[in-house]
């Protein structure tokens, strides 16, 4: 028999706020532990948590971007368990009123080949809440050690539906949210510095029936690729036990990405009695129509809706697209260009290609952040200017670029500095083509008796000859007129 | 007026100062000579702090000195429940597990009183976590009441109660989240009043009930509470509970609010079982009131003895969660014998927790756990909200409600520690105004003949403490059971 | 409700993370089902179309700019802790 996988996953998110959900010390990664904490971080008695109004309108954001009803009241619950990592052994979250209901998270499948665009297909949400995070365990040999910098973090949760079908839809769910997160500003959703994190549940049954199996819940799913290895490992295991009439057991299991497998973590049996009830020390959230839309505002396009626009308007080409639109920091950098001087594929192509070959080739970790890149919108769009005036060859403008990106200076300064323009001199430029003519007697004779192809080896001894400042056209005329 | 300083209040203190006729310094070392006299025998504080306690008083002389003074509060003695955190001081709740905390920050109320130049000089005794209607619980020591060193001040607030009337403070911080305030008050001859919630920050208040625990004042006299409150009400940003609007500044309306008022007598309130001397003494207060010419009118607040089962509830369901940090692992006990990381949480608490804490932890937990939530948790909020209805209603015909603060007079050690429903009776009159969010005082109205304080409790509408104080003030004015000290 | 009175005493300690001895667990058994018994009285009256109520006053929205304020600093944040090590606390090592 043929079974198919059902998957929903639960995505934590870490909001870009200055501060925490319920206080205000700062929160940033990578610093000293235990320097971000304050009495309200640490639980300590006698605190009392205050809501952050950005985070809350960051998750209404979140809401409306996805296509989320947001409900006119939301309220929060302690959610109540024991462990090292949360001060007060609670978590202030909410469970049965979240800000957001329901939405959905459109996903592109791979396509054929790079160069083919693949299905598209909308994932259904369940519901995004806001919470706050816990602490951070660093487990040594006989002990632990705690450091609450990140506790109290604003996190969201966003949980789909069980509407993902194979591991690589969830690898593309993932990417199609953090494309949408990181263009509206509500999150860096840098898995590695967890603040995406996610947690996945899975089940299978026979293909072509539509009740849904015994799910698993799989956790410490810390890395993109560990989502898909633990995807793929679970439907297997999940399948093996099927076919071998073993019974699939509800339970929690964890990824082990070292060595590739999921463990029992615990049973359904032993799953914690949260006891959930409404935070007697918060007071509830109520959206009226004037915030919503004052949050609206400040809704951008989302990167799938940009790459139709972009095949509308521009014209580009599929991989060009796919380039630029989910980093919505880099789309916006080609349509600036684009205002100075409108040549969408040779901008793009200078973004897609040179300059993220340049901000690859310059970090020190990854590649260098746009922001950091010295090079300005408009500066591409004068380089291709100037090869559209003939001023420069496509050869020269690939010699300029490197040297923007180094100084940040305008082309038109590197051209002139460097004495880069294409000679425009009828007379030098015929002397030079003589020359030619006279050392090459071989492809002469050869475009004299037909063969049009041998111009261009003349055409490459002149261009050598000029260091490829001549203006190849001029130089075919040129050639030609010698030659007739 | 009482000839010793320790036994005069804030009011006549604030003459005598304004007067030069003692200094702060004169007044805090008389206070703390009497704590060195009678404290060994009434076991109110916990800790004391006299050279900084001193060191303030000098301040505060300075300050009137320079005609830079604070207010009507500044240069007086104030000591502290030992649930409100100080910056620098232990802050225990009377709890083993907090045996070695020191708090980092200032309550809000702490700010308060620094900002009013009061001297909060010395932690007083409570039951553990506030739990208890006797003061026994404490894991430290019993507090005594000083009119009958046999019996108990009450509680949670008995530290507040007895050294208040013991003349060992001048005023008193207390909390109250079913009548800890009130209860204590009435059993120990004084005044004690539970603010409208939300008009006193619980930043900086160690939670029990969050959505009941106020901080209230203790005194020797109304004006003196009313002084207390308004140097210790107003709006916190830092605590999401607190009321936003203007709350009424109390002490100048007792001057010009006289009455008459519309009173209101809840007959569930005085059922059989109320002792008689106590159903006697109330019922000449409120003949007193009728004298001057108020209007006393029968009211019904009919779902009243459903509070204790709401309150047992909401409290404890509350309680079990905001108790969950105190785990051996941040700043609490942690136990010797741990050897993994549950032992520490397991081994930690069942060490550091008493009896009564241990209980209600568990039967709040009980309550909210899985499949029993809506039964018990859900069905008691909506019953709540039965009950403040009844509190609406009620008010709608009158200004105020008369009835007993507790049921009986203060009691034996040990005389209901081991049957828990009795001692959950103590708060019968005092939990409904928690439960409604309303405010309400206790008054000292008369002795039993074994000369045990009676308390009459007066409850008020939401943020008209101002009527509530001066309606207790026209009582005060009239008799002179506040002027009452005991013998110790 | 009246049902259910009997409480397991073990499974509400254990949520609790609370050491219990054998005369606390059945001492508190029977207290605590004499006050669910109490509790009953709660089901005499009918509470259909009740909100429940969390907040004697409710209001909405009582929200904090997100502007970083004063923090512990290490050595605070680390003064009451029973075990540290490496500026962070120390505990025995966490499984699950
Ligand atoms: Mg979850
Ligand atoms: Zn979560």
């Amino acid at each position: 028999m043929e079974y198919e996988p059902v998957i929903g996953l639960e995505v934590h998110v870490q909001l870009k706020t200055e501060t925490k959900m319920f206080t205000r010390a700062p929160y940033h990664y990578g610093a000293e532990p235990n320097t971000l904490t304050d009495p309200v971080v640490l639980g300590m008695p006698g605190t009392l948590p205050v809501m952050n109004k950005k985070a809350v309108e960051m998750t209404i954001k979140a809401g409306l971007l996805l296509g989320c009803k947001i409900p006119e009241t939301s309220k929060w619950d302690r959610k109540n368990y024991f462990y090292p990592d949360m001060p007060k052994n609670y978590q202030i979250s909410q469970f049965d009123q979240p800000i957001c209901d329901g939405g959905e998270v459109e996903i592109e499948m791979e396509g054929a080949s790079r160069n083919i665009m693949g299905e598209h297909r909308k994932v259904q949400l369940t519901r995004i809440h806001l919470e706050e995070d816990v602490g951070k365990l660093t487990h040594c040999e006989n002990e632990s050690l705690v450091d609450y910098n990140r506790a109290g973090a604003p996190l969201v949760e966003i949980v789909s539906e069980p509407d993902l079908y194979s591991a690589d839809e969830a690898f593309a769910y993932l990417t199609a949210l953090r494309n949408c997160l990181v263009a509206a500003g509500i999150s860096e959703c840098d898995m590695e510095k967890g603040q995406m994190r996610c947690d996945a549940n899975v089940s299978i049954r026979p293909k072509g029936t539509h009740e849904l199996g015994t799910k698993v819940e799989i956790k410490n799913l810390n890395t993109i690729s560990g989502v898909r290895n633990g995807i793929i490992y679970e439907i297997q295991r999940q399948t093996l036990a099927m076919e071998n009439n073993q019974p699939i057991v509800q339970e929690t299991r964890r990824w082990n990405a070292e060595e590739a497998y999921t463990t029992s973590m615990r049973s359904k049996e032993m799953a914690h009695d949260y006891r959930y009830f409404p935070d007697p020390d918060l007071m509830p959230v109520r959206v009226s129509k004037e915030w919503l839309n004052e949050v609206a505002r400040d809704i951008p396009e989302l990167p799938f809706d940009k790459q139709r626009r972009f095949f509308n308007d521009y014209d580009l080409p599929y991989t060009l697209t796919s380039v630029l639109c989910p980093d919505a920091k880099l789309a916006a950098y080609f349509e600036e260009a684009l205002t100075i001087y409108k040549k969408p594929k040779q901008i793009a192509n200078f973004i897609a290609n040179d300059l993220l070959r340049e901000l690859s080739a310059a970090g020190e970790h990854g590649a260098l952040p746009l922001e950091s890149c010295k090079i300005k919108p408009a500066h591409i769009a004068e380089l291709v200017q100037f090869i559209d005036k003939g001023e420069i060859s496509n050869q020269i403008a690939k010699e300029v670029f490197p040297e923007m990106f180094r100084t940040g200076n305008p082309p038109g300064q590197i051209i002139e500095e460097k004495g880069l323009k294409q000679s425009t001199d009828t007379g030098e430029l015929e002397a030079v083509c003589l020359e030619v003519i006279a050392e090459n007697p071989k492809p002469v004779q050869e475009f004299k008796e037909g063969k049009e192809a041998a111009i261009n080896a003349l055409k490459g001894q002149v261009m050598k000859a000029t260091r490829g400042k001549a203006n190849p056209k001029l130089v075919d005329d040129l050639l030609r007129q010698l030659l007739s | 007026m009482s000839d010793e300083i320790y036994y005069k209040t804030a009011t006549e203190l604030r003459s005598l100062l304004d007067e030069k006729q003692i200094s702060s310094v004169e007044l805090i070392q008389a206070v703390i000579d009497r704590t060195h006299a009678v404290d060994s025998k009434i076991n109110a504080y916990l800790d004391t702090n006299e050279n900084q306690a001193l060191a303030m008083a000098q301040a505060s002389d300075e300050r009137r000195a320079s005609g830079q003074t604070r207010g009507p509060l500044d240069g007086i003695p104030v000591s502290v429940k030992d649930l409100i955190v100080e910056k620098g001081k232990k802050a225990r709740c009377a709890s083993r597990i907090l045996e070695n905390f020191t708090s980092p920050y200032d309550a809000t109320a702490i700010i308060n009183l620094h900002n009013a130049g009061a001297i909060p000089w010395g932690r007083v005794n409570m039951d553990e976590f506030a739990m208890g209607s006797s003061t026994e619980t404490s894991y430290f020591k019993k507090t005594v009441n000083p009119w009958d060193l046999e019996r108990i001040p009450g509680g949670s607030s008995g530290g507040s109660a007895a050294c208040v009337a013991a003349g060992e403070t001048i005023l008193s911080l207390g909390s109250d989240t079913g009548g800890s305030i009130r209860q204590p008050a009435a059993l120990c001859g004084v005044i004690g009043m539970k603010p409208t919630y939300g008009t006193v920050s619980r930043h900086g208040l160690i939670a029990f009930a969050s959505s009941l625990d106020q901080i209230g004042p203790f005194s020797r006299c109304v004006e003196d509470s009313a002084m207390l409150f308004d140097a210790i009400s107003g709006h916190d940003p830092l605590d999401s509970t607190s009321y936003a609007g203007e709350i009424p500044k109390c002490a100048d309306a007792l001057r010009t609010k006289k009455g008459p008022w519309k009173l209101g007598i809840p007959k569930e309130y005085f059922p059989d079982t109320l002792d008689p001397e106590i159903h006697a003494a109330i019922k000449s207060a409120i003949e007193s009131y009728r004298e001057k010419g108020c209007e006393i009118v029968e009211v019904e607040l009919p779902h009243t003895d459903l509070a204790i089962p709401v309150y047992y509830i909401i409290a404890t369901a509350e309680a079990s969660s905001n108790l969950s940090r105190y785990d051996g692992i941040r700043y609490t006990h942690r136990s010797d014998e741990t050897s993994n990381a549950l032992d520490i949480y397991f081994k930690s608490r069942g060490e550091g927790f008493g009896e009564e804490v241990k209980r209600r932890i568990c039967l709040g937990s009980f309550v909210l756990s899985s499949g029993y939530y809506d039964a018990y948790y859900l069905r008691a909020q909506k019953v709540r909200n039965l009950i403040r209805k009844d509190f609406q209603e009620a008010f709608k015909k009158v200004d105020a409600l008369l009835t007993p603060t507790s049921p009986t007079p203060a009691f034996k050690f040990g005389e209901r520690s081991d049957d828990p429903i009795t001692m959950y009776l103590s708060d019968i009159f005092t939990i409904n105004v928690n439960l409604a969010g309303f405010p309400a005082l206790s008054l000292p109205c008369g002795l039993t003949s074994g000369n045990l304080p009676i308390g009459l409790q007066i409850i008020g509408q939401p943020l008209k403490e101002d009527d509530l104080f001066a309606i207790a003030h026209s009582h005060e004015e009239a008799h002179d059971y506040c002027k009452l000290h005991p013998c110790i | 409700m009246s049902e259910r009175n009997n409480i397991d005493i073990d499974y509400v300690a254990n949520l609790a993370r609370l050491e219990l001895t054998a005369d606390e667990k059945a001492k508190f058994s029977g207290q605590l089902e004499d006050i669910l018994k109490y509790f009953d009285k709660l089901n005499t009256i009918d509470v259909s179309g009740e909100e429940p109520m969390a907040h004697p006053f409710p209001v909405f929205n009582v929200l904090g700019e997100d502007k970083p304020s004063a923090t512990l600093s290490q050595e605070d944040a680390l003064a009451n802790a029973p075990k540290q090590r490496n500026q962070q606390l120390v505990v025995p090592k966490v499984v699950e």
